[in-house]
């Protein structure tokens, strides 16, 4: 803070108070800024869904969730997002253990594999996937001939989910591994511990936080998630239609021969919504936690 | 860096026929041979996932030919449909970008009370579902919406027209730059700045000679994911557009309506384009990344 002082000494007394930091009025026109940025952008949008679902109270969500599907969608996607979070919580801590432990050639290209859906657009990675699954393809033939439809079914939902959310758990779980002290781990081993035993009872307890944050993330993408789905899902009603396909529908109902429109879509979309983002924040919540440990 | 016990294991002198020694071996032996298990069983889970679609898409793109390619690449609406992302991309991403920062600022240097609030509308976007940010455009631009009288009055065009396109998508990019950046700065301080002003420097030549270069790979890091968001965003923009073949139809679009048109071959073809760049966009986000990494330390 010897900064500080020698600039109020420089400026003189009357400066005193606006010189040692960026000046009040610089200040305020930064927090002006971002205020109005994210009030215009984020806060306005949110109070338009909640004044458009619930300004006649109830009303708009009771039709929107007993329209034609709406149950059997919502279930779907809690099904599918569930599956997902569960599988890639684990395959996610598998990818970075391999990155952050093993040493072996192509890691980095592995690194950056993981990393590809977050630039793949959603939607190509379901055409991705219908290239690979489809029914017209060698593969996809392949799995329907012995009973196993995978686009335009359940699988491929999961497929896409799982493709879209790869990079959460990973991303989440390898910098607190790169960070984990090795010392507990060859304690572990040296008093005979095996590989398994030293994951379960050392290496997993310090993870457990970020493994948790990773899939829950996963969880909330996957009850949002729309391009990739829309893709492979054939979006059939009580079927393959999620929640976000029905909402889209729900919007403009003339063209899908339901009913409803925008206000009922905005009474269920705050609902999901409303549980996407407290998901966000108990996830913010496990992620600070740990970082904050090791700044103190 | 230490070693992994196994191998140091290993490299125990051979021949001594003494017990110990050949159960560490075989030890390190069975060591080896399940981390490469694990290997294994990771790069077959992104081979499945990622690569063998990738392995596709590029198949059905190529085995049209380039007479299919060519002809694809000259139709006026697949040119409109990349001008057009283009444009959203490169506007979603300035406006994000200079406001990101802003935010970034005000989070890593501010202390006011709700500023966990701000903090917590910053992620807000990450949670929302695309199809959500479309249907708040609607709310408030679309028929009966907040703002619709206002700007029906000024004749200005709002859905189903590019603005409202542009707006989801900045909607959407948000969070990328802000979460990028504010770690920075934080990791930072704030002595290089004092030393400038204390130097005599204005806050704007402060800004853009010591803070800006301080940020910038942490900022070209968001930029990137920004404008990988901003590409592929199709829920949002598919509710606002209204489809219009030509007019509001942007190249992730195009390639939805070219398979429900039976177009395969050109929804593949543009398809396999976009993830090409979005592989270009992936080398710059692990560049900056890495940087951005490196400069924090």
């Amino acid at each position: 803070m010897a900064g500080t002082a020698a600039q109020t000494l420089q400026r003189g007394p009357l400066s005193r108070r606006a010189g040692s930091r960026p000046g009040a009025l610089g200040r305020w026109s930064l927090r002006g800024g971002a205020f109005l940025y994210l009030g215009l952008f984020v806060l306005l949008p949110v109070a338009a869904i909640l004044e458009r679902g619930f300004g006649n109270g109830l009303t708009n969500l009771t039709e929107a969730l007993t329209s034609f599907g709406a149950w059997n969608a919502i279930r779907l996607t809690m099904t599918m997002a569930l599956l997902t979070a569960i599988i890639n919580g684990a395959f996610g801590t598998l990818l970075a253990y391999v990155l952050v432990r093993i040493r072996f050639p192509g890691r980095e290209l592995l690194s950056a594999v993981v990393d590809l859906p977050f630039a793949i657009p959603s939607l190509v990675a379901g055409v991705m996937l219908v290239a690979l699954y489809g029914p017209s393809s060698v593969v996809g033939g392949w799995f329907e001939d012995h009973g196993l439809q995978i686009i335009f079914a359940p699988p491929g939902i999961l497929l896409a989910l799982l493709f879209v959310t790869l990079p959460l758990v990973v991303r989440s779980v390898q910098p607190v591994l790169a960070e984990l002290d090795r010392e507990e781990e060859e304690a572990a081993h040296t008093l005979g511990a095996g590989g398994w035993t030293t994951f379960r009872k050392v290496v997993f307890p310090a993870l457990r936080p970020a493994i948790a944050a990773g899939a829950l993330l996963a969880f909330s993408r996957s009850l949002g998630e729309f391009g990739a789905v829309v893709f492979v899902a054939g979006n059939i009603p009580n079927e393959t239609l999620t929640a976000p396909v029905f909402i889209t529908q729900l919007i403009n109902p003339s063209n899908y021969g339901g009913t409803g429109g925008p206000d009922q879509a905005a009474a269920v979309s705050a609902l999901l919504f409303g549980f996407a983002f407290a998901l966000v924040l108990v996830t913010e919540k496990l992620v600070s936690r740990p970082s904050e440990g090791h700044s103190a | 860096m230490s070693a992994p016990v196994p191998e140091q294991a290993q490299v125990a002198p051979t021949g001594n026929r003494a017990t110990p020694t050949r159960r560490r071996s075989a030890h390190a032996r069975r060591a080896r041979l399940v981390r490469a298990l694990l290997v294994a069983l990771a790069l077959a889970y992104v081979l499945v996932l990622v690569l063998l679609p990738l392995a596709g898409i590029t198949y059905y793109a190529l085995k049209s030919g380039l007479g299919t390619i060519g002809e694809t690449f000259s139709q006026p609406d697949v040119l409109h449909a990349f001008y057009l992302t283009a444009v959203i991309m490169v506007v979603a991403v300035v406006v994000t970008g200079t406001f990101g920062i802003i935010v970034a600022l005000v989070l890593a240097r501010d202390r006011f009370p709700g500023k966990l609030l701000v903090s917590a509308l910053v992620d807000l976007p990450l949670a929302v579902s695309p199809v959500i940010v479309g249907l708040m455009a609607v709310l408030l631009f679309g028929r009966g919406g907040w703002f619709e009288p206002f700007f029906a009055a000024q004749g200005i065009q709002i859905i189903f027209a590019l603005p409202s396109m542009i707006l989801v998508t900045i909607f959407i990019s948000i969070p990328f730059v802000i979460r990028e950046v504010a770690p920075v700065l934080e990791e930072l301080g704030m002595e290089e700045e004092q030393a400038a002003w204390t130097l005599g420097a204005s806050k704007l030549q402060t800004f853009f000679r010591v803070t800006l270069p301080n940020i910038r790979w942490g900022l070209l890091y968001g930029m990137a994911l920004s404008s990988a968001r901003a590409i592929g965003e199709v829920g949002a923009v598919l509710v606002v557009s209204g489809l219009l073949q030509g007019r509001t139809e942007t190249a992730t679009l195009y390639v939805f309506r070219a398979f429900e048109q039976y177009q395969d071959d050109q929804g593949y073809i543009v398809a396999l384009t976009l993830a090409a760049f979005s592989i270009l966009l992936l080398i710059g986000i692990e560049t900056f990344k890495r940087k951005s990494l490196k400069a924090a330390n």
